[in-house]
């Protein structure tokens, strides 16, 4: 009987405007491209022909790191022992020690260059959930937030679907490397006055999502400059700050707020500095869901905390990543080894793009390379990157992510990962660009 | 540095402003319920250490039954790990790589059918679940607020029976913007819900311009430890039918159960009704559930929506993003609960052990010259002190609570917290201690009912002469 339902001539009640708004995001190409993979995925043996998945920006080249760690701490760990004391704990805190261990972990990443207080950490489910949590603290239903182009496409969901803030997009372009201007911010704050929209803060993803590049200190002080003349907030996005692979090194904003209070910090900036960070890529355990809302602001801390209640994570989980992330030499080998391995794999897509005549723009961190196909547009228009895209995933077979999917201003443009697949793949995916590029070149000289 | 604010003699400008979510007071910490726990962990009972401390009673918490987890995962280690050599595809153990990469909000399929099946042991087999309707939460706490997400827009009512758990204040309604408007219950039928109390409710939201969405209950009930009785259940679906409104059913202690009447959950009515020919009632039904109670692990945060909506299923998943399962805890507890002795067992044993401590506690209460509503289900009872008011007042409840608290040294629900019509009942849990600490905590209520009877019985004496 379970749940097969029969023809209803009663109507069904309504769902919620929530419920019924697009604003979940699936219906976006970044989506379609996933689903072209589903239903026809790459597989060496079983389906050589398949198509490739580079739309997924997941870690998959340090595991055994972690492998071997996990392994031997769950063998050496009785499972019964402190079993009941964990299956118990549900507080919002979180495990004291967990906390310990994520503040530890952060601050080696940033090579001590600034300090985490466990106590302003809070865990959330994921940067998901740590990015809509935000949004729901720091600004009210229909009030925007201004995000940088091109940005993860996953944030019309998160900081827009269930809270009805808005997003107002602060165009950057390839003319200054995609970073974010000063008249950029100021041309986003203007439009969304014009639209009615209160202004509440800026969300930076740095190291960028799709962009793979880090925040330049001169930007990042013009943006906290920005911020604190205007009285609204900064929520940066710091997922990918362990994915920092070449110079130059990660500037957080940590380090800024830490140097400002130094001098004084008399415009009250840190009171307005928010950072998201999370296990997903730099450790790849997106399924352990594990994310911190780091605030140096008290209010926006205690309201996180409370607010986590609907999205704490698994204290098993926590308990089994504690003993790994308060070992402070696992934590710089990892680091380390971890940048190692994905230098390796972006230096190795470059050379394999180059080598087929396509550029990307040079970046030095992230999981993927935001590629330049400008020139295989028909037409330098959203629709034209729409139809080389479809091209790509059915005559190449490559699940990429268009730039147009990212609110790029620039059609053209399209992000590819790298790390969610052996070198093999990789490999295979070049190769098939490669023929994708000649039967172009081909085309295009006739 | 990291993060201590320096004070500064240039004033500094004031913080910028937060949401109005964010400064509502309706995170619901203000409350008494709240303000026990407090003094509960100021002052905490440990047997040794602090024998003349706090007994905390006012946490709904299972802890008679953890052994047997214990003993489960003592004898399947590799249900808590990723297996040693050779563990990987093809050796039947989930591999690490795969289990820390699993993000799909579908959740794990071993894991979906194992509660599916665990929800259907719960009911004797007297309903089905679909594993492909279950969609996976950190908690139930993130499954009521979910429903409430996609079943009502902000300044909607749902309909409420009283007393009812106080986080239901913020789960329901805090970033949702949703109403509650209480249907009231009351002692003089064991605090069922009538239909005319449905009715006074959803005019009640009507006349302040709410539109009403759906009806929330609690089955079985918190803080009442009853189950609904089937008649009731029928009216209420009845009402939501005839109001064209939705039925969300908080199942969280489905598995406690240790007395008759037996539960009747929803999921049997919705699948009678469909028998008879009515299918229409289904997609209004929506169920919560969770691990936190009735298997004591409310760390491990798994809870649960399952409806018979289709709509509202593909909306729950895609909105479960915010608040997924711990894959590693969904692989452990899939393997715990596909083990279908040890299911059994396990709910078998639970039950008898939750009815041990439900009669112990009566018992002991009922000597001490104290009443509890009769209950069947749940880790509390329902304690009637309604005599012991000096005023049958929410003032003269609060001040008995408090001598409890401060006198007494145990700290149980008050009514009020719980939004009970009638003052003078508290809620009092009986699982998430040991019996040597219930005893204790019986002992300390003896003690003071035996002076409040004296006091009164002289003062009465004194009275009369």
């Amino acid at each position: 009987m379970g749940g097969r339902l029969l023809a209803s001539s009663q109507p069904e009640p309504p769902l919620s405007d929530i419920a019924r708004s697009p604003a979940h995001g699936e219906d976006s190409p970044y989506f379609a491209g996933w689903r072209a993979y589903d239903e026809d995925p790459y597989d060496p043996v079983t389906n050589p022909s398949g198509v490739i998945q580079m739309g997924l920006a997941e870690n998959q080249v340090s595991f055994d790191l972690l492998e071997a760690y996990l392994r031997e701490y769950l063998e050496a760990s009785d499972c019964g022992v402190g079993f009941r004391e964990n299956a118990l704990f549900q507080d919002y805190h979180g495990l004291n020690s967990f906390r310990t261990a994520m503040a530890s972990f952060m601050e080696t990443i940033r090579g001590g260059k600034a300090r985490f207080d466990p106590n302003r950490i809070v865990l959330t489910a994921g940067a998901t959930a740590a990015n809509e949590l935000l949004s729901f603290i720091l600004a009210n239903p229909g009030d925007a937030l201004l995000v940088p182009t091109p940005y993860y496409p996953g944030f019309d969901r998160d900081l827009r679907w269930r809270t009805g803030v808005n997003i107002v997009p602060v165009h950057c372009r390839s003319d200054t490397g995609f970073q974010v201007t000063a008249r950029a911010l100021q041309a986003a704050y203007d439009e969304a006055v014009v639209a009615g929209a209160r202004v509440r803060g800026v969300v930076l993803t740095n190291p960028s999502n799709p962009l793979g590049t880090t925040v330049e200190r001169a930007v990042l002080e013009g943006i906290v400059d920005f911020v604190a003349r205007n009285d609204i907030h900064l929520i940066s996005d710091e997922i990918y700050s362990g994915s920092v692979f070449a110079t130059p090194d990660l500037v957080s904003v940590a380090e800024v707020v830490e140097e400002r209070v130094l001098h004084g910090d008399n415009r009250g900036v840190a009171a307005r500095v928010h950072v998201v960070y999370s296990l997903s890529k730099d450790l790849g355990l997106p399924g352990f869901r594990v994310g911190v809302v780091y605030s140096y602001n008290d209010a926006v801390v205690a309201a996180a905390r409370r607010m986590s209640s609907f999205t704490l994570v698994s204290s098993q989980t926590q308990q089994t990543l504690v003993a790994m992330l308060s070992d402070a030499a696992f934590n710089a080998a990892y680091v380390r080894a971890n940048r190692a391995r994905l230098r390796e794999r972006h230096e190795h897509v470059v050379a394999g793009l180059a080598h087929v005549g396509v550029s990307c723009l040079r970046s030095n961190a992230g999981l993927f390379v935001w590629v330049d196909m400008r020139l295989l547009l028909d037409e330098a228009t959203v629709s034209g990157e729409l139809k080389l895209w479809r091209r790509v995933i059915t005559e190449a077979k490559l699940n990429v992510s268009p730039g147009s999917s990212c609110h790029c201003s620039e059609p053209g443009w399209f992000r590819m990962c790298f790390a969610n697949m052996s070198v093999e793949t990789l490999d295979v995916a070049l190769q098939r660009l490669s023929c994708f590029m000649e039967r172009w070149n081909k085309y295009t000289r006739k | 540095m990291g993060g201590k604010l320096l004070l500064l003699d240039a004033s500094p400008e004031a913080p910028p402003p937060l949401s109005q979510v964010a400064t509502s007071g309706a995170h619901g910490e203000d409350s008494p319920y709240f303000a026990g726990w407090k003094a509960y962990d100021q002052d905490p009972y440990h047997v040794i250490f602090n024998p003349s401390g706090v007994i905390q009673m006012g946490l709904a918490e299972n802890q008679v039954s953890f052994d047997l987890l214990e003993g489960y995962l003592r004898e399947h280690p590799e249900a808590a790990g990723w297996g040693g050599a050779g563990a990987g595809a093809g050796s039947g153990v989930a591999s690490f790589r795969d289990n820390a990469l699993f993000q799909d909000y579908h959740g794990l399929k071993a894991f979906r059918k194992a509660m599916a099946s665990f929800m259907e042991k719960i009911r004797g087999g007297k309903a089905r679940f679909d594993p492909d309707r279950i969609v996976l939460t950190a908690g139930a706490t993130a499954a009521n607020e979910l429903l409430t997400f996609i079943l009502a827009n902000p300044g909607d009512a749902l309909l409420i029976p009283t007393p009812y758990y106080p986080g239901f204040d913020r789960d329901l309604r805090w970033r949702t913007g949703v109403n509650i408007v209480p249907v009231h219950c009351d002692s003089a039928n064991g605090f069922q819900v009538t239909v005319a109390a449905l009715q006074a409710a959803y005019e009640e939201a009507d006349a302040a311009g709410m539109r009403v969405r759906g009806v929330l209950l609690t089955n079985p009930s918190n803080p009442l430890g009853t189950t609904v009785k089937r008649s009731v259940l029928e009216d209420v679906l009845d009402f939501v039918a005839r109001k064209n409104i939705h039925l969300i059913s908080d199942e969280i202690y489905s598995g406690s159960v240790f007395t008759a009447p037996d539960l009747v959950s929803v999921a049997e009515l919705v699948e009678s009704r469909a028998r008879r020919g009515d299918s229409g009632i289904a997609e209004r039904v929506h169920i919560v559930y969770s691990l936190s109670k009735d298997m004591g692990l409310p760390g491990f945060r798994v809870g649960v929506v399952y409806s018979y909506s289709d709509a509202v299923v593909t909306t729950a998943r895609r909105m479960s993003s915010f608040t997924l399962v711990s894959s590693q805890t969904q692989k452990t507890l899939a393997a715990m609960l596909s083990d279908a002795a040890f299911a059994d067992a396990y709910i078998r044993t639970n039950r008898e052990r939750l009815r041990e401590r439900h009669d112990h506690i009566v018992a002991g209460l009922a000597r001490a010259g104290v009443p509890c509503l009769r209950g069947n289900a749940g880790l509390f009872v329902w304690m009637d002190m309604r005599r012991r008011l000096d005023e049958a007042t929410v003032a003269g409840e609060l001040r008995l609570w408090d001598r409890m608290l401060h006198e007494v040294k145990l700290n149980i629900s008050p009514g009020s917290s719980c939004h009970c019509s009638e003052p003078g009942w508290f809620r009092v849990c009986f699982a998430n201690m040991s019996l040597a600490t219930l005893d204790v905590a019986l002992a300390r209520m003896s003690r003071f009912l035996h002076k409040w009877n004296k006091y009164n019985n002289t003062a009465r004496t004194a009275l009369e002469k």
